[in-house]
């Protein structure tokens, strides 16, 4: 990216230009991110940097919205902050309601993903697969489809089944989850098997290991970073989505996303930039951990990043 | 010497065979179809569990948009009637008898408001007319058409009849038809919707518009992105792909909250221009609840999708080519068009499609900024199910809309192919 010596000047102020247009880009994608997390740590009901905020102030800051989020909801909030304050958070705070929600869905619906996606990604990397093309291309499709044409057929679907009636708590939602991220975990697992040295499982038989020992000491470890990624992915998009829930989910079937968008289309208040931040910081930790396995996976086949 | 030659020309005459003695050709053929099984076994619990909860509820979504029972399946007698007589029968006494008797026994089940709403669809007015004829349905003496006039000289209309005539049968075409903004006359004919009711070529037309406007802000915006990544060293650029990142990986509210309070009036833009002098107090830039706030923050939200597939397109692209050109004497800017962006044409396209794809059904972040003029076709399918509730003509809506997106993802498989969709 260095400019040569015998740039003209012309080249040289298009070069700084190019620049600038750049970082001005980058700085379009991150700013939007980054500005929630000093604005939740507002004194002030506002959604703008306050003069005491400009100029460092301490008073200018202040842990209000997150204290608020722990005690919406609550009935006795401003008693004193005991044993029986915290059970009084955790058996009726709306904020931890929906977060255990969110990660009961989350986590059900990234197990179901993560497991059948893998085994089909297997059989989908195999050579052998006969119509690979069009499974795949119907598999991957729940990405394409619009979410709110998804949610409508899951609607008409679920109340002709009376899914409700089930009684198994949270089912309908799960499986609608699953169904999201489904995608994200075969693309990312064949991705991993498309590097695979399939020479490696076969030398593993001939050393006289059966299918089962190469698959979960060769294979498994090798493809691991990928499995876990497309996992992160299937969660990622589960703890994130709302109009399923919107849809299909029961009235104590309520997520973070759904709690945020009540509380951005009712009366937005600097409460939901807290929750924002919190999301933020979730979102910078799922990145590390995606990008150490990129990293590792790359490691393990061989593949070094420059 | 000769005996050999007449072993191995037996063989060939034979086929050639395993150990076991099955002709090799055979053996080939049984261990392909064992492997071809083995490989399918893997995917079929993910295609059976994908068929029931993705393929199946879309089906029903597709039988909903032309089968819609709310009138047939509660006034028997009256669609047996309409099926017996053809379009164009004046309705007699036996038919005004039949409507009457099954208005009263609607009215008995509690679901004359059902008949009611699903004539109101074709005929708006109409729902009041059954529910009050319901309440009344009891008293009617014969001769049960005087007795009805009396009630609403509605009743007599022509276009009632034959709107009930056309919804007398379960399965009609006719929400496809307001999808389109078409409906039908008296006479049956397809003729354009009126002038005022005309909204949802609109919608289409505006999600498309609004679509492609982002796709091509999107690509403006990620090619000298792209670019700047794909010729930096890879351990700079990794450290500026967390730039493109981190933003693909925050939850989809927490990006639109974080633009609501940017381009709120009294928001940091807004505060920011008017603390620099650039506009006054009063006259602060209205950036959301309108069409602005749409495209502002879809083509954030979206941006990282472009620049991914146009940096894996860009990244083996060798600079000698470039140099090659300008040492030819290529100006830069030819070096450029000629050489470089043809090469990378492959990335543009399938960051394009995908852009286009995701904009085309975008729902949330249009209906939290977007305001009365930013709204998508996706918002107005969302109305009618969870307002309106028409779901019928949301199921129309839906089926167009998915036509649309099926279309455009059968061509980027064409084009670039399911297998190169890639994530970070």
């Amino acid at each position: 990216m260095a400019l040569p010596i015998y740039a003209s000047p012309l080249e040289r102020v298009w070069h700084w230009t190019y620049k600038a247009i750049c970082a001005a880009i980058f700085i379009f994608l991150i700013a939007p991110i980054l500005i929630v997390i000093p604005l939740s740590f507002n004194a002030e009901p506002y959604f703008t940097f306050t003069e005491k905020m400009l100029s460092f102030d301490p008073e200018g800051y202040s842990l209000r919205w997150y204290d608020m989020l722990l005690t919406f909801g609550m009935q006795a909030p401003d008693a004193p902050r005991d044993w029986s304050w915290w059970r009084d958070v955790l058996a009726n705070a709306i904020w931890f309601d929906v977060a255990w929600n969110s990660i009961i869905i989350g986590f059900f619906s990234t197990i179901l993903a993560t497991g059948l996606g893998t085994l089909a990604a297997l059989g989908l990397s195999r050579s052998e697969m006969p119509w690979r093309r069009s499974i795949m291309a119907v598999l991957i499709s729940p990405m394409i489809v619009p979410i709110i044409i998804t949610a409508t057929g899951l609607f008409f679907f679920y109340s002709k089944i009376e899914i409700q009636k089930w009684g198994v708590p949270y089912l309908g939602i799960i499986l609608a989850h699953a169904t999201l991220g489904i995608p994200f975990v075969i693309i990312t697992v064949t991705a991993t098997l498309s590097g695979f040295d399939h020479s490696l499982s076969r030398a593993a038989a001939s050393l006289g290991a059966n299918p089962r020992t190469t698959f979960f000491k060769v294979i498994m470890p090798l493809i691991l970073p990928g499995v876990v990624s497309g996992a992160l992915f299937a969660f990622v998009t589960s703890f994130d989505e709302v109009v399923m829930v919107l849809f299909i989910a029961g009235h104590d079937e309520q997520t973070i996303p759904r709690q945020m968008w009540n509380g951005i289309r009712e009366q937005i208040s600097p409460a939901i930039l807290a929750v924002a931040t919190i999301l933020v910081v979730v979102s910078i930790a799922l990145l590390a951990t995606v990008e150490i396995l990129r990293r590792r996976s790359e490691k393990l086949r061989g593949v070094t990043a420059g | 010497m000769v005996a050999i030659d007449a072993e191995v020309s037996e063989d060939i005459r034979g086929g050639l065979t395993t150990a076991d003695g099955k002709p090799l050709k055979q053996a080939l053929a049984h261990a392909q179809a064992r492997a071809r099984r083995k490989a399918l076994l893997l995917v079929v619990p993910l295609l059976a569990f994908i068929l029931i909860t993705f393929v199946m509820p879309i089906g029903q979504l597709l039988f909903r948009s032309i089968h819609n029972d709310g009138f047939s399946a509660n006034m028997p007698q009256i669609s047996a009637w309409f099926d017996e007589t053809s379009a164009g029968d004046a309705p007699d006494e036996t038919a005004y008898a039949a409507l009457v008797a099954d208005i009263a026994a609607s009215a008995e089940a509690r679901t004359i408001g059902v008949v009611g709403t699903r004539v109101n669809y074709e005929m708006s007015g109409t729902r009041s007319l059954f529910t009050a004829a319901g309440r009344r349905a009891e008293d009617l003496q014969p001769p049960y058409r005087e007795a009805l006039l009396e009630l609403n000289a509605k009743w007599g209309d022509p276009q009632l009849w034959g709107v009930m005539r056309s919804v007398s049968s379960a399965y009609s075409a006719n929400f496809y038809l307001a999808a389109l903004d078409l409906a039908r006359d008296a006479n049956g004919d397809i003729i354009r919707a009126p002038e005022d009711r005309r909204i949802y070529g609109m919608l289409f037309m505006r999600t498309l518009w609004l679509s492609a406007l982002i796709t091509g802000l999107c690509l403006i915006l990620a090619y000298p992105v792209a670019h700047l990544l794909a010729v930096l060293p890879l351990a700079k650029s990794n450290l500026l792909m967390i730039l493109v990142l981190l933003p693909f990986w925050t939850s989809l509210l927490v990006r639109t909250t974080s633009w609501m309070v940017m381009l709120q009036e009294q928001g940091v833009i807004n505060n920011t221009l008017v603390a620099l002098g650039l506009v006054g107090n009063e006259s602060r830039i209205q950036m959301m609840y309108n069409q602005a706030g749409t495209i502002i923050a879809m083509t954030h939200i979206l941006l990282p999708f472009m620049i991914l597939p146009l940096y894996s397109v860009m990244r083996p692209i060798n600079p000698s080519y470039v140099r090659a050109a300008r040492s030819l004497g290529a100006t830069s800017w030819t070096a450029f068009r000629r050489v470089y962006l043809p090469q990378t044409l492959p990335g543009i396209g399938a960051g394009a499609l995908l852009v286009f794809i995701l904009s085309v059904g975008y729902y949330i972040t249009p209906a939290l900024v977007g305001g009365a003029s930013g709204q998508l076709i996706s918002n107005l399918i969302a109305y009618h199910m969870q307002d309106s509730l028409n779901w019928s003509l949301a199921a129309a809506l839906a089926a167009l809309l998915l036509a649309g997106v099926l279309i455009l993802y059968w061509l980027y498989d064409r084009l670039i192919g399911i297998d190169n969709l890639k994530l970070g």
